[in-house]
Order: C-alpha cells, then structure tokens, then sequence
C-alpha cells in the first residue's frame, strides 16, 4: 500500500500525479477462504479489515453483489454519535466513537471525521423529560453531553425560529458527535483491508448458503461455488432474504429511508440538528450540500426509493425552523433500504447455523456505528463468541425477551 | 405517493392509510402452551420477502377499516386488496396461503 502522506503528496504532485497505485485490488475469488465476509459496504469491509488486524486472520474475502460501499453506505446522512440511552447500545457506540476518533490516522486514509456536535431538540415537556434522563445516563456512561436551553440553541443557530408549531424547548447536545464522509470511510477500510491481504469481489452476488449438517461450508455465487469455514452476512437491506437462504428467520422489516441534498451553499449550518418529534434532521456537508434526512417510509420495500409525502413532511418541518431555507433548491434525493428491528438496536452475533453470524437490524442509524461495528462482529467471527460489547445484542434476545428499546435515541422515525 | 384501493371507499392516496405490516399471522390460541422460541416466533418474527408481501392496512384518515393487501415490495405495485375474512382473489390465493412467496 502506498503511504498517504505531505511527503508522498509532494513526491507525486513531481510526476503530475500519474503515479498513484490503484487503491485496492480486483482480484478473482480464491476457491476457498477462512471467513467470508458478505456485503461490501462499511460494516462488512470493517469487518474484514479488523479481522486482519486485529485477529490476524489473512485469508479473507469480501463478496459484494455491487460496488463497494455503494448501498446504504452511500445513501446515509454521514451523522456519527454515541448518545443513546441503554448501557448495552451505548458501549457498543461509545466504542464506535473512540475508533472514529483515530480511524484517520489508523486507515491513513482521511475519512474527514467532524466533530462539530450533535442537536437533539426537544418539544414537549415530556421530551425534555427525556432528554435529561439520557443526558445523564450517557454521563454515568462516561459519553459527553450537556442539555442546552433554546437561548443556547440560538446562539450556535441564530437563524433558527424556536416559536413552531411545536416550540423547540431545549435540546441535547453531544458535542463529540458530528459528520464523517461516509464514502470516504468505505474506502479508507477497502484500501486498509486490501493492504492486509483481504480479496474485495465486486459484481458477485451470492446466490445461496450451503450447508452440512448444520454447519456452513461455503457460499453459491454468481462466479461459482466459494467454500469457506466461516460466513459472516453483513447485508444490510437484504439481511432477511440472505438469512433466509441459511432457513434462518430475522426479525427485521426492511423499509425505504430517503433523504436529499441541496445545491451547494457558503458554510451556514454549524452542527448536525435533529428532531425526532417533527422528524427532521439537517447538516452540512463539506462540499456545502444542505444534507436533510426524512422519517422511514410506513412500508416494506426494497426498491431504495420510497413516497413522496415523506419528504414533504420533512421539508415542512426544515422550512419551519428555517425559514431562510424556504427557497434553497433540492439537488438530488434518494432512498436506501434500512433494516428496522423491533428495539431498534442491531443484532450481531452467531445463528443456528454453525460458523455462520449474522450482523444486521441497524435500522435507520448504522453509518455511526461503521468502525464498533465492525470490530464487534470481528471478535465474534474469529472467537466464535461474541464480544462483551455485543453479548446482549444476539438474535436470541428475541426468544428470551431482554429487549433494548432504544426507540427513543435510536433516530427519527420509529 | 402510492395509489391504494381500499376496499370499502375505493382508490385514495396513500397518506390517509396506514400500514399494519405482515398479515395473516394468525394469535396462537394455545399462548399459555408455547415455548419461547414459538413464541418469539410469532411476536417479532417477520417473512420480509423480497417479492410479493401479504400485508393489512387500514384506511386510517377514511373508513378506518383494515383491509388484507398482497403487495410487492420492490415495485410497491398493489396487485389485490380485499376485506378482512372475504377469500383470497383466486389468482393470489396461491401466493398467499404459501405465506407469500419469495
């Protein structure tokens, strides 16, 4: 791999940059791997890569139906946090976070990791209620956040109108919380992965799970049969149909999320700002982008675009509390295929099916999660056990009934 | 926005319905019998095909009635909807009582 750096910069600018290696390899699929990873997006090529670094393992293959990081990587709003209110999920996003504190540094690959704070508004009593509680469990959790006054909010948004329909009476601020860009985040785990020795197969498909006797011996894809001693599904979008072709049931909707983009615009917005009550969030890119995410859709679907309502919803929430936005054009908007659970917390860590695991139910918020996650499912691939940090985020809490209703923390729209 | 045919009233706009998710999960009537993994079988549990869904809504700002709908989840394309406890539209009934198929 080849180092980034001012020096390596410098060096190659001499050659007009026509030096540059290619980032990664595309190489043809190996005919057998110690673990294959399916899904090649953040969650999965963090996977792999901590499985290099972390666990040593070198015969590794990503196997992507796509591009890399083309699906829900590509179509999230790029917010990273850690203030959720259960231990459980907090440990596992408060770890996320300290990764993504050094992931630059540790990729050498800039994912441009911002952090320039987290709104949570609040607009009844009941949420400000809230609020507090999780404010001070996230500070009995060792996670940063204050409860700030809406004159506080006005001061880092003077533009903003408190007075709505639902008047804004305070917020939680994580100030640790921010943006990263989350194309960056795939590649920079891609290139790091493929440094390791880890094979990255795009346009492969995977057609089918085989089994015998309970265990998985390898996986049927569009490019053949490739055996494997272990299996990791990081899918998300498609986490119940890939589950199913191991007979394996998920408690998972998956439903379309949408969000869009403005025309560019001079530095406005100063944070991330969201609101769960009227069900809006907005920041903005570094390219100057207004970036506003919508409410799930109501339905199941996996055509990565959903109702139009949805985001007229949204854009009546934005324009309320912004007024100046009222006539900033919308460049592009999209959906992406979110796997909703009914705690609204993630599901990782080992199935029925031997040597097979299984990471997905991210729901509406798994972008922040990219590096814990990864590292978590790493631990339960190679240990064939899952990490403390992700004990109590198994399948089979479903079945015993200790649920982490992390509804309220957990985004815009459950 | 989707186009809906509630049974009832006819064709309205989807935002006066709401989606009740997956149907025709039938209440186990033996509850007290079954053991945790049936039961969280049933409770969360869901098909969530890629395909042709069984799925109830209910015309939640009209009639408020819920209805069954068989709809597919990559077009969205509603291809029946009929009244609670009416048949199966025969040519769906295949799909249907095979819980959906994928």
């Amino acid at each position: 791999m080849q180092h980034f750096s001012i020096w390596s910069l410098l060096r190659n600018s001499m050659s007009y940059h026509e030096g540059w290696q290619k980032q990664w390899r595309s190489p043809e699929p190996q005919r057998e791997y110690d673990v294959v990873v399916v899904g090649g997006g953040g969650h999965g090529l963090a996977t792999a890569y901590y499985l290099a670094k972390e666990h040593g393992l070198r015969n590794i293959a990503v196997i992507e139906k796509g591009y890399l990081g083309g699906g829900n990587t590509a179509r999230n709003t790029t917010i990273v946090r850690s203030n959720y209110l259960w231990d459980e999920s907090t440990a596992l996003y408060e770890k996320s976070m300290k990764l993504w504190e050094g992931l630059s540094q540790d990729l050498n690959y800039n994912v441009m990791f911002s952090q320039r704070g987290v709104l949570n508004l609040g607009h009844t009593l009941q949420e400000m209620r809230d609020i507090e509680r999780r404010v001070n469990a996230n500070r009995l959790n060792g996670v940063d956040g204050e409860v700030v006054t809406p004159a506080q909010i006005k001061e880092m948004i003077p533009y903003i109108n408190l007075n709505t329909r639902y008047p804004v009476l305070g917020a939680s601020l994580q100030r640790r919380g921010g943006v990263a860009r989350h194309d960056a985040v795939a590649w920079g785990f891609a290139r790091a992965a493929d440094a390791r020795g880890v094979d990255l197969i795009q346009n492969c498909e995977v057609t089918g799970i085989r089994r015998e006797g309970g265990a998985v011996v390898g996986v049927d894809t569009v490019k053949g049969f490739i055996k494997a001693k272990k299996v990791a599904i990081v899918a998300a979008g498609h986490s119940s149909v890939m589950a199913s072709m191991a007979d394996i049931r998920l408690p998972i909707e998956s439903k379309p999320l949408q969000a869009l983009v403005s025309e560019p615009l001079k530095p406005i917005f100063p944070c991330v700002l969201m609101s769960n009550a009227i069900h809006a969030y907005i920041s903005q890119s570094d390219k100057g982008d207004l970036v506003i995410g919508a409410g799930v859709d109501q339905y199941n679907g996996y055509g990565q675009r959903g109702s139009y309502h949805t985001i007229e919803h949204t854009l009546q929430a934005i324009v309320e509390m912004f007024p100046l936005f009222s006539r900033v054009r919308m460049n592009r908007q999209w959906g992406g295929i979110v796997d909703v659970s009914p705690d609204a917390c993630p599901i990782i860590g080992l199935t029925p099916v031997k040597g097979l695991y299984i990471n997905c139910g991210w729901g509406t918020g798994g972008f922040k999660a990219t590096p814990g996650s990864g590292w978590a499912m790493a631990h339960t691939v190679a240990q064939d056990r899952p990490h403390a940090l992700n004990e109590a985020l198994s399948l089979n809490r479903f079945y015993n009934g200790h649920l982490i209703d992390e509804h309220g923390a957990a985004g815009v729209a459950h | 926005m989707l186009q809906i045919n509630c049974p009832f009233c006819g064709t309205r706009a989807e935002i006066e319905f709401t989606c009740g998710g997956e149907g025709g999960i039938v209440r186990p009537l033996n509850a007290e019998a079954l053991s945790d993994a049936e039961w969280g079988d049933y409770v969360f549990m869901r098909k969530n095909p890629k395909g042709l869904q069984h799925e109830q809504w209910r015309h939640s700002s009209g009639c408020g009635r819920w209805f069954n709908a068989l709809r597919h989840t990559v077009s969205y394309r509603f291809e029946a909807t009929w009244k609670i406890g009416e048949p199966v539209p025969a040519e769906f009934a295949a799909v249907v009582n095979e819980g959906a198929a994928q």
